[in-house]
């Protein structure tokens, strides 16, 4: 149900029923303040009607009841009481697990204790019986390692409610020994909790413990036996900081358009301060370059911070999967088995987006074609049910992703057989196992003839290594026969902003992905000046191929004389690229091309440098393609 | 979805156009570009920026050969007078270039258009459009939308949607071909 209520609605509730919350908990201390009243009656009104329009029936039915009864309040005939703000507050929290698709049911009974406290009857309060626990634990706790939050979560898990602190035996700040713990704690709990239940939580806490525990009677939810409670009290509870934060209290839905403008806002900073950095350094003004340096550390500051926030886990996807291999046994009819590790391995949320379709894919292959069936299976002495696992993790400033399966693995002399008859490769051309398994990745390899109902919904291999490689990541391919084939995917943790190397071509300013660059080197002098686009260079005794990059991109005018080569990598494979200058490195914010530009293959992105001018990003994987593409012509 | 696209766009349903209730009214944009006058409703108008450093793209086609910097976004810069057939000149003190959010391949996009003057903003009535005359005309008929007259001027209603969506279309194409 959650799912199907309107995103724009859901913040607004979300905000309704904090402001909600924080005024009950204001009323609690001042409960004769009208205009809190109000308020708080002017926040359910809102959400009663916004709940309506957005269909949300059984909330804004709720809040209708609700509203009704706290009419009453706002009339004077019932007073403001610990308990009316006790319920009130469950009735916020029931509405925000209403919202999150919870049941309908304990609003009911909300619902009855407040009729109850309106017509002044407190019988209904008795239904509500529980457990009253108050306690305090010996002052050196804290010195001996011992840890009150873990306590306070346990009694979370069991269903506590109230948690609240009691402060009355704070000393003054001056006799305060940091390392006592001074603080107790109250709170409700259901009333299906045993009294062995509670005291177990104490186990290892014994020693110097005081507890209270006491059957909740009617009214006197907030009483108890080692503090008073009631107002005066309640305020001194409010001012003091919450004890331990209430896990879901700090989560906060946001909009994930919000984010990418909050990255494009970043993006916009991280330009800026380059400009400032640079009119700094030109001032030479001490304290302008201060400033700057301020600046920048702020910047770098926001731009983390503003990344791990888009961070979201693989665990946000791995559901349609599971139920993709559920569906895929069915249809199948091989038993499957199917294996997630590294599920909260963090990503960035456009990366995680667009890894959905090609793992599907893959799952899809793995299981179509890399299973055998449960009888062939079995005549090969492997466990009838065959298993994919989908495995992240992180590795330095990347995740590894791999879709394994233990099928039948690829047959190389097929895919060969393969490649020839679609004309990928020339018939007996010499190639290593890794170069044959990596053919199925290639444009044309699979075709619709052969790919049956499941794997080809218009997508193939090339178009997941095409994918891959357009979120900046690569593939390869792994397989033994008879044993599975696996499939690994590295991927960049981010996709916003880079570490970008800055060369100049032709007084032209273009940006490399530093983590692709190995090393930068001087052309030889007698490489100079010749015509032809691509030659070898000896690199630590290792022929790379190298582009000149004016060439490449059209550029006017002739070379200078000192030229330097900057090689990079890309899938294990190396290439070098001429550049006239290299300027520095800098925070590089990505920005896509527009889909008039899609066509570009040497290009990934563009971004805008300092000056506030305009460089593209070239692309590694492409260029270094392009350079195998001209050394095999070169060695044919 | 191209052919969507590519369907001759009804002046009826998309505003501007030689529409025959005269009761209509646009307000456009006008610019002066390869010789003509030519108008562009402000509703895809963002706004109107002096040139600044333009960024040579290498191996674009002419058409959209460049990018800029709109307040910290990249916008590619196109020029229409490729597909309307339009002579070229240098670009001068009177250089602009028109910022527009349009629609290209199904996502929301800024783009730049090269305009050799902006003239005004006005307001165009339905009664002062015409259809594309069949002849005599140097510019292709399907990317032109309508004529209008304002005074003793005429003015083009580039259709930039058709312009648009077969270059996006011909780049696709040209795609398929290399790859």
């Amino acid at each position: 149900m959650s799912e199907d209520v309107d995103p724009l609605f859901l913040i607004e509730a979300q905000h309704l029923t904090e402001s909600l919350e924080a005024t009950l908990l204001d009323l609690k201390a001042r409960p004769t303040d009208k205009s809190l009243i109000d308020s708080a009656f002017r926040d359910l009104h809102t959400l009663k009607g916004s709940g309506a329009m957005f269909g949300q029936v059984a909330m804004s039915q709720f809040l209708h009841d609700f509203e009704t009864a706290f009419d009453a309040v706002r009339d004077g005939t019932l007073q403001v009481t610990p308990q009316l703000i006790e319920i009130a507050l469950s009735a916020r929290d029931h509405v925000v697990e209403l919202l999150a698709g919870g049941p309908a049911e304990p609003g009911t009974v909300l619902l009855d204790r407040l009729a109850a406290l309106v017509s002044g009857d407190h019988r209904a309060e008795v239904q509500d019986q529980g457990w009253h626990v108050a306690f305090r634990l010996a002052p050196d706790t804290l010195a001996l390692g011992g840890r009150p939050e873990a306590i306070l979560d346990e009694f979370r898990d069991m269903g506590a409610r109230n948690i609240e602190p009691v402060l009355d035996d704070v000393p003054p700040l001056d006799d305060m020994d940091p390392a006592q713990l001074h603080i107790g704690w109250r709170m409700d709990l259901p009333d299906n909790v045993s009294e062995g239940d509670i005291r177990d939580v104490f186990l290892f806490n014994e020693t110097g413990l005081e507890l209270s525990l006491r059957r909740n009677a009617p009214g006197q939810a907030a009483e108890d036996g080692i503090a008073t409670g009631g107002v005066a009290d309640a305020q001194a509870v409010e001012a003091a900081p919450a004890p331990a934060p209430a896990g879901d209290r700090s989560m906060m839905r946001v909009p994930a358009e919000r984010l990418d403008e909050m990255m494009d806002r970043v993006g916009e900073l991280v330009i800026a301060e380059a400009r400032l950095a640079e009119l700094a350094a030109r001032s030479r003004d001490p304290q302008l370059v201060a400033v700057a340096e301020d600046i920048e550390r702020l910047a770098s500051g926001m731009r983390e911070t503003t990344m791990s926030i888009r961070m979201t886990p693989i665990e946000t996807i791995t559901g349609r999967f599971r139920r993709l291999v559920h569906d895929l046994t069915g249809t199948l009819g091989k038993p499957i088995c199917f294996d997630i590790e590294g599920q909260d391995t963090e990503l960035d949320k456009t990366v995680i987006e667009k890894l959905s379709d090609p793992l599907m894919h893959l799952i899809r292959n793995a299981a179509d074609h890399g299973l055998e069936t449960a009888e062939q299976r079995r005549s090969m002495g492997k466990p009838e049910q065959g298993t994919i696992r989908l495995s992240a993790r992180y590795s330095g400033a990347e995740v590894i992703i791999s879709l394994s399966d233990d099928g039948r693995g690829l047959d190389l002399d097929k895919i060969r057989a393969r490649a020839e008859a679609r004309g990928l490769i020339e018939p007996a051309e010499d190639l290593d196992d890794d170069q044959v398994r990596a053919l199925i990745l290639q444009p044309g390899f699979s075709t619709a003839a052969e790919v049956t109902e499941l794997s080809g919904r218009g997508v193939g291999m090339d178009v997941v290594k095409r994918t891959i490689e357009q979120l900046r990541g690569s593939i390869d391919v792994d397989s033994e026969p008879g044993h599975g084939t696996r499939i690994n995917m590295r991927l960049p943790l981010t996709l916003a902003i880079i570490d970008g190397l800055l060369v100049e071509i032709a007084d032209e300013r273009y940006a490399i992905p530093l983590a692709a660059v190995e090393h930068i080197i001087e052309l030889p002098e007698e490489e100079n000046g010749d015509a032809r686009t691509t030659r070898f260079l000896n690199i630590r005794d290792q022929l790379v191929p190298y582009l000149r990059m004016r060439d490449l991109l059209e550029s006017s005018g002739a070379p200078g004389p000192h030229q330097k080569v900057v090689v990079v990598t890309a899938a294990g494979l190396r290439v070098g690229l001429t550049v006239d200058r290299i300027i520095g490195s800098s925070q590089t914010v990505i920005k896509q091309l527009s889909p008039l530009h899609a066509a570009l293959k040497t290009f990934s992105g563009a971004t805008v440098l300092g000056n506030g001018s305009v460089a593209l990003i070239l692309d590694v994987p492409q260029l270094v393609s392009f350079g195998q593409a001209l050394d095999s012509r070169e060695a044919a | 979805m191209m052919s969507d696209i590519l369907e001759k766009v009804q002046p009826a349903d998309t505003g501007a156009g030689a529409g025959t209730d005269t009761g209509k009214s646009w307000d456009m944009v006008t610019f002066r570009l390869g010789g003509e006058l030519l108008a562009i409703e402000t509703d895809v108008l963002r706004t109107v920026i002096e040139p600044g450093q333009i960024t040579r793209v290498p191996n674009a086609p002419p058409f959209a050969a460049g990018l800029l910097n709109v307040r910290g976004a990249v916008v590619p810069l196109t020029d229409l007078r490729i597909p309307l057939r339009m002579p070229q000149q240098q670009a001068n003190d009177d250089t602009r270039i028109l910022v527009l959010d349009l629609t290209l391949a199904g996502t929301p996009s800024v783009v730049g258009v090269l305009a050799e003057q902006v003239h005004e903003v006005t307001k165009v009535t339905s009664a002062s459009l015409e259809d594309v005359p069949a002849v005599g005309a140097s510019w292709p008929r399907h990317y032109v939308r309508a004529v209008g007259r304002q005074g003793d001027r005429f003015f083009i209603i580039p259709d930039l949607a058709a312009i648009f969506s077969s270059y996006l279309l011909e780049i696709d194409r040209a795609d398929c071909n290399t790859s």
